[in-house]
Order: structure tokens, then C-alpha cells, then sequence
């Protein structure tokens, strides 16, 4: 059996209506480590993490052939339901979207709620765990019911929404570009999250900043035009790539 | 192409590091030729430029950090301004080198001379060409001149060692010139640096180049 968390894609295909978006895309993610996903806008990245956890099917006219197998479930597996893969699979977004009408408690609480959770004493402990492990429970400890999820700032808006994905316990969680609208003093938080979490969950980010990939990410993946192009490790992608178009890429030769 | 300021900057590092090579260069073969010709004035040239050299290394440095600092390079970039910062370290002491030998030249232009059998020349020919290649090779990105630069150095510490005996054996055997037969010595020290630091900087160019750690034998 495969290790938790271990995320085997193979000849994986997406398509948004007769556009095809990714073409048979084959990458092993290693569990309990942080992988970037890098490459120029329309390259596929998002589509690609989109893919992991089901989410791609979400919009209109899109189809999605090949295997995705996150541990032992076959992600596109017969009978296997969406919703149970997006517990697996957490996702946070370049835009923090907390529900703004709820306090921060129940923002964090509403996966385990809405899965029918209503052990007050246990959600009182999986939200402060939760809370921590996004490194925002000092912040907030003292306002969880008071105050709404739309009250915080921008980056602890993002760090809500980390633990909020948290809190259902999920083996991947994927970050969308999840700093690229926040100041670099909560940017700088979020990285030093990224390295604290990998501890315990698998890790992928999608960047557009190769900074921050080298600094967060053990591994890196760069996606050109919808295919895969390079996949190693991060120090070697950026300082010795071994295809012209990464190198190309990451110096800005581009185009 | 995009990037072009960035671009224009790596460029700028480029050629004022080979004005440096240049001008390194030029001080060593000006000590040289002043050792063979006996003429001091031309130690004197040595002497005066090595303030223009440093100046030069202070601004590759300034422009290289800036780089590093505004630029973020990334792969072949990064590994080329790393390059360039420690070429530049090696061409300021190819500089120092020239200036020893001067110093050597004027001293001995004082002394008797000693029977020493070295042929100053010939090793000096050899450590010169040695930083020409290197920076021919840092010119064209060309890793192949780079090894075979690398090929030479041994060449040129045989004869250090060649003339480390000779001159040992005038010392020995004539106490009148012993100070000749130092200087001598001495210059060809300082030649066999100057071909050291040509060897390094022709690694620098492996590793931009290539991205492989050549140094000390080391399997890239």
C-alpha cells in the first residue's frame, strides 16, 4: 500500500469543452512533502491541482481522462463521491474566501458540522488544533465567536481558510497561488506554514513566484502548454534544469 | 526575450569583468617583460595601474551583488554571477601577482646575478596563456577551452619545481648572488599563482557553463 498522502498521477488529460488543457500529465508527488507547481499563466498548473481533488469537473464542459491515486483511493475510481475526495484533499485559494457571515469558530467548524459533527467538546479542540497548526490561533483565541471571518485581515483571512481545510483533517492539502494578494509580512507567515504543515500533510503549490517556490517546495514541477515538462528536485530546477525551456523559463527568456 | 534590463545588466557584468581579465593580464605580461628587459619603469606601470585594477574589482563586485539583490537570477544566471564574482577575486590577485614580480624585478635590477638556470620565460609564456584561455573561454561560454586550460596547470608547476631546485643549487654554490637566485625564486612563485588563479577561473567557466564542480578533481 502506498504511503499517505503519496499522490500517483498517471497519463492524465483534462479538457475545458474541445480545448484540451493537459496532456497526459505522469508525476509521482512524494507524501509529506511540499511540491511547487511553476509555469506562465494557461500552462495548466491550476488545472492540474484542480484534477487532484475533483474540482475541475466543477465548471462547465470539462472532462478529465487518465488516473489520479492518492494513497490507496483511486481518486477517478467507479462510485467513489467527489465530496469524499475533497476531504481527502483540502484546497486553498489565491483568494481567502471565509464565509463572511459566520464567526471565525464556525468558519473553522463548518467541514465537520455540515459532515455531521456536533460533539461540542471535540470541536472546541479540533478548532483550536486547527487554529494552531495555521499558526493563527494566538491571534484570534480571544474573539472566536465574536468576531466574523470577514473581519480579519487579508492574510489571516488566508490562514482561516487553511485551518478551515485543516480542521476536516485531509491527507493533500493544494494551495492555489495562496499568497500572491498578501503583503510579504503575511506572505513570509504562510511560507513558514507551508514548511510547518509538510511535517503532516502532502503539500502542492501553485506559484507564480519562483522565489517562493525555491523556498518552500522539496520539489518543483514545471508545466509548459499543458505538459509536464521537467519534475525534480527544487535546488537542482533552479540552479541546474535540466531542459532548455525550464532554464529558459526561470531566467526569463521567454517569448 | 524578456527580462531586459536584466539582461543588459548580466551583459554589463560580462564586459567589465573581461576589462578586468584585460587589464590583469596586461600587468603580468608588462612584469614579465620588465624581468627580461631589466627595465624598471615598466615595474612602475605595474605599480601604478594595480589602484585601476582594484577599482575595477569593487565595481564588478557592486554590479554582481546588485544583480543578486534586484534581480533574483535564477539557473544559468545565478550560476554565471556567482561565476563572475569569484573570477573577478582570482583576476584582482593575478594583479597582486604582477606587482610581486615587479617588485622582484626591481630589487634584482640592484643585485649581481646568479647563474640560476631557469627559464623564467618559457613558464611565464605558459601562465600567461593560461589566463588568456581561461578568459577566452569565460568570453565565448566555451567549456572545452576551459578543460584544456585546466590540462595545463600541472605543466607549469613542474617547472616551479624545476626552478626551485635550481635555484636552490646557485644558492648553495655561490653566496654572492643567493639574493639573485631568490628573486628568481620568487618570480616564479608568483608565476605558478597566476597560473593557479587561471585554472580557477577556468572552473568558474565549467561550473557557469555547464553547471559541474570540477575543482580539486571533483567528478561533476
Amino acid at each position: 500500500m502506498e504511503a499517505q498522502g503519496q499522490i500517483q498521477v498517471q497519463d492524465l488529460n483534462a479538457w475545458f469543452g474541445t480545448t484540451q488543457a493537459l496532456y497526459n500529465i505522469n508525476l509521482e508527488i512524494l507524501p509529506k512533502h511540499t511540491t511547487a507547481i511553476i509555469g506562465p499563466s494557461g500552462c495548466g498548473k491550476s488545472t492540474f491541482v484542480r484534477c487532484i481533488n475533483r474540482m475541475h469537473e466543477t465548471l462547465p464542459n470539462t472532462r478529465v481522462s487518465g488516473k489520479v491515486q492518492i494513497a490507496e483511493l483511486d481518486v477517478y475510481g467507479k462510485g467513489v463521491s467527489p465530496v469524499w475526495v475533497r476531504r481527502r484533499v483540502g484546497m486553498v485559494f489565491q483568494k481567502a474566501n471565509p464565509f463572511p457571515t459566520m464567526s471565525i469558530y464556525d468558519n473553522v467548524a463548518a467541514g465537520l458540522k455540515l459532515n455531521g459533527y456536533s460533539n461540542r467538546h471535540e470541536l472546541d479542540k479540533i478548532v483550536e488544533r486547527s487554529l494552531r497548526q495555521a499558526a493563527l490561533w494566538e491571534e484570534v483565541k480571544d474573539s472566536l465567536k465574536k468576531k466574523s471571518g470577514a473581519s480579519l485581515s487579508g492574510g489571516q483571512q488566508q490562514r482561516l481558510c487553511i485551518a478551515r481545510a485543516l480542521a476536516v483533517e485531509p491527507d493533500v492539502l493544494l494551495m492555489d497561488e495562496p499568497a500572491s494578494a498578501l503583503d510579504p509580512i503575511s506572505t513570509a507567515k504562510i511560507e513558514d506554514l507551508i514548511f510547518d504543515l509538510k511535517q503532516q500533510y502532502t503539500v502542492v503549490i501553485v506559484t507564480h513566484n519562483m522565489q517562493q517556490a525555491a523556498r518552500v517546495a522539496e520539489y518543483t514541477a514545471f508545466f509548459l502548454m499543458g505538459n509536464l515538462v521537467e519534475f525534480d528536485k527544487t535546488e537542482k530546477m533552479f540552479t541546474k534544469p535540466s531542459d532548455k525551456r525550464t532554464e529558459d523559463y526561470i531566467t526569463g527568456r521567454f517569448g | 526575450m524578456t527580462r531586459t534590463r536584466f539582461h543588459q545588466g548580466l551583459d554589463e557584468l560580462k564586459q567589465k569583468l573581461l576589462t578586468m581579465g584585460g587589464m590583469a593580464e596586461q600587468a603580468v605580461e608588462r612584469a614579465v617583460r620588465a624581468y627580461q628587459t631589466g627595465d624598471v619603469a615598466v615595474c612602475q606601470l605595474v605599480l601604478r595601474d594595480e589602484g585601476k585594477i582594484n577599482a575595477v574589482e569593487r565595481e564588478v563586485d557592486e554590479l554582481a551583488v546588485d544583480l543578486l539583490a534586484m534581480q533574483q537570477p535564477m539557473a544559468v544566471d545565478l550560476r554565471f554571477i556567482i561565476a563572475c564574482i569569484k573570477i573577478n577575486a582570482d583576476l584582482e590577485r593575478v594583479g597582486d601577482q604582477a606587482v610581486n614580480i615587479a617588485e622582484r624585478v626591481m630589487d634584482l635590477a640592484n643585485q649581481p646575478k646568479s647563474t640560476v638556470n631557469a627559464d623564467i620565460a618559457r613558464m611565464a609564456s605558459l601562465a600567461i596563456n593560461m589566463v588568456r584561455e581561461a578568459l577566452n573561454a569565460f568570453l565565448t561560454a566555451d567549456a572545452d577551452i576551459a578543460q584544456t586550460v585546466l590540462e595545463k596547470d600541472d605543466l607549469v608547476d613542474n617547472m616551479n619545481r624545476e626552478i626551485f631546485d635550481a635555484a636552490d643549487y646557485a644558492m648553495t654554490h655561490s653566496i654572492e648572488t643567493h639574493r639573485h637566485a631568490l628573486d628568481t625564486l620568487l618570480v616564479a612563485r608568483n608565476l605558478e599563482r597566476v597560473a593557479d588563479h587561471a585554472t580557477n577561473i577556468a572552473e568558474d567557466v565549467i561550473f557557469w557553463v555547464r553547471g559541474a564542480d570540477v575543482r580539486h578533481h571533483a567528478q561533476g
